[in-house]
């Protein structure tokens, strides 16, 4: 019988972890740059996330190259590139530098992906108009984080 | 910034003579006030060989068409006062030099003017005519116009003197990171030139080849114009063509180049 309860408070407790436990940008906790658990509460799809790195999305591969997505036209060289990315950094590190990579790299010219405050003259998207009243969405959602962080895992060389 | 490994590409090796008889410098050294580089170079240097060609004669260079088109309003009367520009300046080709010293202190008006300033206040004060559009046809092609009079001869704007506030308010703007990505024209003119920005060649956001004929929008683009997009890329809220931001941004990058050679109409792409 106790198992049994149990089961069902384990269950229900993973259902509720998928919508109530989003971390905000705002409480995101840093730790040397690293953020050790799921932002939203769910594991990424690294299918997913391969499209995240495109662009309409993250448009990662703007500033970084990566062998796998060599289907994508256009890499850009700004940052490094990110083959055997999973080999140099952690999941908790790859987290952290995809939401707001300024933490781990002081001054970074990588966006900060999961950050709502903090910016100059901010616009309406790429309107090129100011972006009012309106709550700040982040570049990505948590979930898109998840999955972009996801990809990055597979990226390994070793 | 960390990028161990990662140089900073090179423009290429090509040298710009127009016509077989202008020859542009697009390579100097950088003036001392611009100072984390130590080579300038024109943005011509960074576009391909198929682009930079279209540049090198003016039969080929669909800028020129702008500057005949200003030929014309140049040489016609408008507004109340029944005058053209020529009947006060003689022909255009006395304007040469007026392009390498815009913008410029002036006296009369007690601030920093640009070449645009200066052909609305003609038109509005002298021809009592109704003024261009900032970034409009009309005044792209006439600046277009006093442009390829000046063509070879060195940007030489003053930043020193009455011009000094603005230009520290323009350096100020330069190194500002705006928008949601957090980008200012340094990290992706300075930090980052000659690298790939997705399919972009990153170039040190010169403006001596000012109006630029992109081969993307078919069209002569202006300073302010390329200042808008550059800032709207940054997911920010642009300044406006003609505030008083775009003036003193556009005396700091005009002075960031000079030495280089008026080149406009030049063709990007
Ligand atoms: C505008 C440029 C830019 C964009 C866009 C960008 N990055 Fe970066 N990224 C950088 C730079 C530059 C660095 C190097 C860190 C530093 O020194 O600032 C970096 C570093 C990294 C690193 C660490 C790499 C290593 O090997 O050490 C990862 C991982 C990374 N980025 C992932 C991403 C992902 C995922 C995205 C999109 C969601 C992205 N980046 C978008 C510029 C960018
Ligand atoms: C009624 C006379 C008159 C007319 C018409 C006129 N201008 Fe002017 N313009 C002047 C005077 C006077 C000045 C200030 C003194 C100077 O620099 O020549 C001036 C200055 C300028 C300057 C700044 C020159 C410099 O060296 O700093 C430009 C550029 C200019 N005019 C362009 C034009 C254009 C283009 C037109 C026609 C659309 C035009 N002007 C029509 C009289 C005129
Ligand atoms: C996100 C990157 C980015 C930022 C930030 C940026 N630019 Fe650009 N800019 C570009 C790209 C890409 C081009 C086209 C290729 C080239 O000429 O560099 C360009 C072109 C230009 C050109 C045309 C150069 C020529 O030779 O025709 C000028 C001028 C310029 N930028 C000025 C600026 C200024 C001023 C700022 C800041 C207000 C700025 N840019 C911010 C990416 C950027």
């Amino acid at each position: 019988m106790r198992t049994a309860f149990g089961a069902t408070a384990a269950i229900l407790l993973t259902v509720s972890t998928g919508w109530s436990e989003v971390v905000k940008p705002q409480d995101v906790t840093y730790v040397e740059g690293a953020v050790e658990t799921s932002l939203s509460g769910a594991p990424g799809d690294p299918i997913l996330g391969a499209e995240v790195m495109n662009k309409g999305a993250g448009n990662c591969i703007a500033c970084h190259q990566v062998t796998a997505l060599n289907h994508l036209p256009f890499h850009g060289e700004i940052g490094p590139m990110l083959d055997g990315v999973a080999d140099r950094w952690t999941e908790a590190e790859l987290r952290g530098i995809v939401a707001n990579a300024k933490v781990m790299f002081e001054g970074s010219m990588m966006p900060s992906f999961y950050r709502t405050d903090g910016f100059i003259r901010l616009g309406d998207a790429y309107t090129g108009d100011a972006h009012g009243d309106g709550e700040v969405q982040p570049l990505l959602t948590a979930q898109q984080v998840e999955d972009v962080v996801a990809y990055l895992m597979t990226l390994k060389e070793e | 910034g960390l990028m161990p490994g990662i140089a900073v590409g090179d423009p290429d090796d090509d040298s710009l003579t127009i016509n077989g008889e202008i020859a542009i410098v697009t390579e100097a050294a950088a003036p001392a006030h611009t100072e984390n580089l130590d080579t300038i170079y024109s943005g011509w240097r960074f576009r391909t060989d198929e682009t930079q060609a279209v540049q090198m004669d003016d039969f080929d260079n669909p800028g020129m068409i702008g500057v005949e088109n200003a030929m014309v309003d140049w040489a016609t009367a408008d507004g109340a006062a029944g005058k053209s520009c020529a009947d006060c300046h003689g022909a255009a080709e006395n304007m040469a030099g007026v392009r390498a010293v815009y913008p410029k202190w002036n006296e009369e008006q007690g601030r920093v003017t640009t070449l645009e300033m200066e052909v609305n206040n003609c038109r509005e004060n002298r021809m009592d005519a109704k003024k261009w559009k900032y970034t409009g046809g009309d005044m792209t092609d006439m600046i277009a116009l006093i442009s390829s009079v000046s063509r070879g001869m060195p940007v030489n704007v003053a930043i020193d003197g009455p011009a000094q506030s603005t230009w520290e308010q323009g350096k100020e703007l330069y190194y500002t990171r705006t928008g949601q990505l957090e980008l200012s024209c340094a990290n992706c003119h300075e930090d980052s030139y000659g690298m790939m920005i997705r399919a972009d060649h990153l170039s040190q956001g010169h403006i001596n080849g000012f109006p630029t004929y992109r081969l993307k929008n078919t069209k002569l683009n202006s300073v302010h114009a390329r200042f808008k997009g550059c800032v709207r890329d940054t997911r920010a809220h642009t300044y406006k063509p003609g505030s008083d931001e775009f003036i003193a941004l556009e005396l700091y990058v005009a002075s960031r180049g000079n030495g280089l050679s008026v080149e406009g109409p030049s063709v990007r792409n």
